[in-house]
């Protein structure tokens, strides 16, 4: 066998060994209810913000703190606490997505990625919404 | 029906083009082919004649669809849906190009546009390879034409037109003001009722989304030269284009490098991620075909000098446009939607989008695997003492992170195939890093060893004879940084620590050992130093990211409410102990940001481009000069209610200074709280929403308020502390001044409490008992939050990118030079 190929076969395993050890890494997207099983596991949550109950957020006592309501799509709802500036527009964004653990009775959230201006901007819905407001 | 004012033409004369194009590429591909398969030479040419003719047409069909399609967003006519939703009439002239790319539409047409450019210059130059080139790229456009159709065929639509009207997509079905009441249809004077369009997002509108784009898309089109002519080559079974393919390589390894890297200046400058790279699922997806692109140059090289490699050349190029069309799908198709902040949305072109794929990579690896075993080989081991070993090696690292890369960014594809709900690691960026980092080790080592042996062998004296002195230079350099550098970034731990030591003296050996070569190897022969430059900007992109990386700082951390002021540490949100990196900023109050007293000092709003500037005044503490940064917020528009920030830097050539505005709030609304009276005497402390209020004393006519009071006036003020709940202390005197029966009273406030405090009158002067008015209002101060970040040395990395894409263009001259012989065969 030559060198190369040998190298080559290192190469290929060492790659695979990465990915293999890649998905032990991985975390899911769950539901509110299926989030609150798997406390203190770091989970992706797919939800909205659920404007019945008030987003508390005052720069002047404390920067570094949102808290909100989420609710998914089947209606579940949980308080989320941010440590961070409140992205801005997240009460528009029709869909975001919470990274962080359920920790005890609210979501300790890391990060927040909305669905961003320019992603709804070709959506004839949000289009219509627009046209509304206007 | 006709509606009043809307503009037909311009409509029905980009449709006629962009169907003119889908004829005329077809036309040119199957006459391409045609002039491939025949064998006389007259047939051939007559061929090619009318091939040309047809690519002719095909461009000229692009650019009137582009012309189009410009007049169309510059004269605003809004009942263009491509008008209407991408762009408004506030819009600055330099920015009418960004909203051609904030659509996928005029992001297909950019591409189709530079393949039509790409083109001509190989029917200049391609001679006999033309043929088989340029059908290759004539059925790319093609299938870029149909994208643009907006057609349906059988219940299937085709591609999306920016011709469609606002009106037939059902925009203005929703909104009653511009029914018309007696038909229920729309208005036929509906357009009079459209005062603007929607506008161009706020974080395209910046000067890197003007020259962002084409350079990119650039870089993605000319990926397809390489490609052609590796099909070419597998259908023909002559192996000779590798020579006229290496400077068409080079040259998009330096176009799609430098598309990459203004994409990560854009997002450095603009996008406030807080840094040029976030391994985000579309930053990777154009990173990756860079990576196995280059792994095919260095094969190519490799195969040009020695005659090995030849098969992993066809692989690597086939591999890289592969990924180009993989990475169009990943961005357009909305898949990435749930893990990438920037993607475009889903317009319904999925399964196209899928099978623009399919129908290159597909026959391109049949064509590869058929033809395997008749590419030729050397059967003889590569030296472990020559430089196609260690380059092929190179190749293989960067073609293999590039493959792991590109597999973590496709978790959405693997969801979607298998109803899996995998998402990122829960900090996705180290995942990426953790392995990138070895990979930066290697390849850093390997560009600094490889040039120094020579092709086929290297007679070991000379090797080490030349290394020596290189190697010791950087093991200095690095050493010193190691040591001098401060590079402290323990947050991951020692392992990821010293592997980045490590990285620090691959990065620096390679750009030491390159640039010694081109005295000791090349003896200071610029002209064919082209690899040397383009490795010695690599190894300057690699020192940058190292540092900049790990000694990013963090200058607004907040430390509210690590005090023992603050409740409960266990009350819900309370960050003890954790501090965050959101600063507030009250106007024109000194606040304390570790080595700066930082002051916001006031707001502008700028009417020609809509941005609000905040003028944040840096007083560095240890007396070394201070400066002003403008950082600027723009309303943000398509249904956005916020704002969008763009940030503000003070370059050094060491540094950059970065912040950024997170929040801010206007005193715009009526302050209608009103004061609590209450008794106090001196040594009282009293309670309020954040914190104490302490009475310290009572002082008749205090010299140091002097400026407060005029002479005929006895003042009475209190000389009061307060404390918030985070620790801070903040002087207040409110008072009273009286002359004769007339009392003036003097409040005074606590902007960053919100508090005012009000000395309204003695109540019983025995027992020195007076009265205090106190207010908390949330409408008393304009205030910004930011985030202020440091990157040194941020400056290494563009000053390698453009080393590098230099370099580049330095090896495109080079090897371009020794093909420059005959002209053109057919005319």
């Amino acid at each position: 066998m030559k060198k190369s190929h040998i190298i080559i076969l290192v190469c290929i395993a060492a790659a695979i060994v990465v990915l293999i050890s890649y998905t032990g890494d991985l975390t899911t997207y769950e539901t509110i209810a299926s989030a609150r099983q798997k406390e203190g596991r770091f989970v992706n949550l797919i939800v909205k913000m659920d404007k019945q109950h008030p987003l508390e957020y005052d720069a002047v006592k404390n920067p570094n703190y949102l808290s909100f309501t989420a609710i998914d799509s089947l209606g579940n709802n949980i308080k989320v606490v941010y440590h961070n500036n409140k992205p801005t527009d997240m009460e528009k964004s029709e869909r975001l997505v919470l990274k962080g653990r359920v920790q005890g009775d609210h979501f300790e959230c890391k990060d927040i990625l909305l669905k961003c201006p320019s992603k709804y901007k070709d959506d004839p819905k949000a289009q219509k919404n627009n046209l509304q407001n206007s | 029906m006709n509606y009043i004012g809307e503009h037909l033409l311009p409509g029905q004369i980009g449709h006629f083009f962009a169907i003119l194009s889908l004829l005329a590429s077809l036309l040119a591909t199957i006459a391409y082919i045609q002039a491939g398969r025949v064998k006389e030479l007259s047939d051939k040419s007559s061929w090619i004649r009318l091939a040309r003719w047809a690519f002719l047409v095909e461009t000229i069909s692009v650019v009137a669809v582009f012309a189009t399609l410009y007049y169309i967003i510059s004269q605003h006519l809004f009942e263009y849906k491509y008008a209407y939703t991408h762009s408004d009439k506030s819009l600055q002239v330099e920015y009418l190009f960004a909203c051609f790319w904030e659509g996928q539409e005029g992001s297909f047409m950019l591409w189709s546009f530079w393949h039509c450019v790409l083109g001509w210059i190989l029917i200049w130059k391609s001679k006999d390879w033309e043929a088989g080139v340029m059908s290759v790229i004539s059925f790319a456009q093609f299938c870029l034409a149909t994208m643009l159709l907006g057609i349906y065929f059988f219940n299937t639509k085709i591609g999306s037109s920016p011709f469609i009207l606002s009106r037939t997509e059902g925009f203005f079905d929703m909104a009653p003001m511009f029914k018309d009441l007696t038909t229920g249809g729309l208005r036929l004077d509906y357009l009079t009722l459209i005062k603007d369009g929607s506008g161009l997002n706020t974080l395209l509108q910046n000067y890197w989304m003007v020259i962002h784009p084409p350079i990119l898309f650039l870089g993605f089109a000319s990926t397809i030269v390489p490609f052609a002519y590796a099909i070419t080559g597998l259908v023909r079974k002559d192996h000779s284009w590798i020579k006229p393919a290496l400077p068409w390589a080079s040259f998009s390894a330096a176009v799609l490098g430098a598309g990459v890297m203004m994409g990560a200046a854009w997002a450095y400058e603009s996008l406030s991620f807080g840094g040029y790279w976030a391994w985000d699922p579309v930053e990777n997806a154009s990173l990756v075909p860079w990576l196995t692109l280059v792994a095919g140059l260095h094969v190519n090289l490799i195969y040009r000098n020695t005659g090995y490699s030849l098969r992993p050349t066809y692989f690597f190029y086939i591999i890289t446009f592969s990924l180009i069309l993989y990475s169009t799908f990943l961005t357009r198709s909305g898949i990435l939607g749930d893990t990438s902040v920037h993607a475009f949305t889903d317009l319904g072109m999925n399964v196209q989008l899928l099978l623009f794929l399919l129908v290159f990579f597909l026959p391109a690896l049949f064509l590869f695997f058929w033809n395997y075993k008749k590419i030729p080989s050397i059967q003889k081991e590569e030296s472990t003492y020559s430089r196609e070993f260690w380059m092929f090696i190179g190749s293989l690292v960067l073609f293999l992170a590039g493959i792991v890369i590109i597999a973590k960014t496709s978790t959405p594809v693997i969801n979607k195939l298998f109803g899996t709900n995998i998402a990122p690691p829960e900090d996705a960026e180290f995942s990426y890093n953790q392995i990138q980092i070895f990979v930066a080790i290697i390849i850093g080592l390997l560009t600094a060893l490889t040039q120094y042996f020579k092709y086929k062998d290297t007679p070991k004296a000379f090797f080490g004879k030349k290394i020596w002195i290189p190697t010791l230079v950087a093991v200095l350099i690095s050493v010193s940084i190691s040591m001098f550098g401060h590079v402290r970034y323990d947050k991951m731990g020692a392992g990821f620590l010293f592997a980045i030591h490590i990285a620090i003296f691959a990065a620096v050996y390679s750009v030491v050992a390159n640039i010694a070569y081109i005295w000791l190897g090349l003896k200071g022969k610029i002209k064919a130093a082209g690899a040397s430059v383009a490795h010695i900007g690599f190894g300057l992109v690699l020192v940058g990211i190292l540092i900049s990386s790990s000694k990013k700082e963090v200058l607004s951390w907040n430390t509210t409410g690590i005090s023992p002021l603050q409740a409960d540490a266990g009350e819900k949100g309370n960050p003890t102990g954790d501090p965050a990196e959101n600063i507030t900023l009250f106007k024109a109050l000194p606040t304390d940001m570790g080595k700066f007293m930082v002051t916001y000092v006031k707001d502008t709003l700028n009417p020609k481009d809509r941005k609000r500037y905040f003028e944040i005044d840096f007083k560095a503490k240890d007396g070394s000069k201070g400066f002003k940064l403008y950082p600027d917020v723009i309303k943000q528009n398509k249904g956005g209610e916020g704002f969008s920030a763009n940030p503000a830097a003070r370059h050094y050539w060491y540094k950059d200074i970065f912040v950024y505005i997170t929040s801010f709030q206007e005193n715009d609304h009526e302050d209608t709280t009103s004061f609590r009276n209450r008794e106090v005497k001196a040594g009282d402390t009293l309670f309020y929403g954040n914190g104490l209020i302490v009475l310290n004393k009572v002082s008749v006519n205090p010299v140091a308020l002097k400026s407060k009071y005029r002479d005929d006036e006895t003042a009475l003020f209190l000389d009061m502390t307060v404390i918030s709940r985070d620790g801070r202390r903040y002087p207040v005197n409110p008072g009273i001044a009286l002359k004769g029966m007339d009392i003036r009273i003097i409040t005074d406030t606590v902007q960053s409490q919100s508090l005012v405090l009000k000395f309204n009158k003695v109540l019983d002067q025995e027992k020195g008992i007076l009265e205090l008015g106190i207010k908390e209002s949330s409408a008393i101060t304009n205030l910004v939050t930011l985030k202020v970040y440091e990157f040194p040395m941020i400056n290494i990395l563009w000053l390698g990118v453009l080393v590098m894409v230099i370099g580049f263009v330095m090896s495109v001259i080079q090897r371009i030079k020794p093909l420059k012989r005959g002209g053109l065969k057919v005319s």
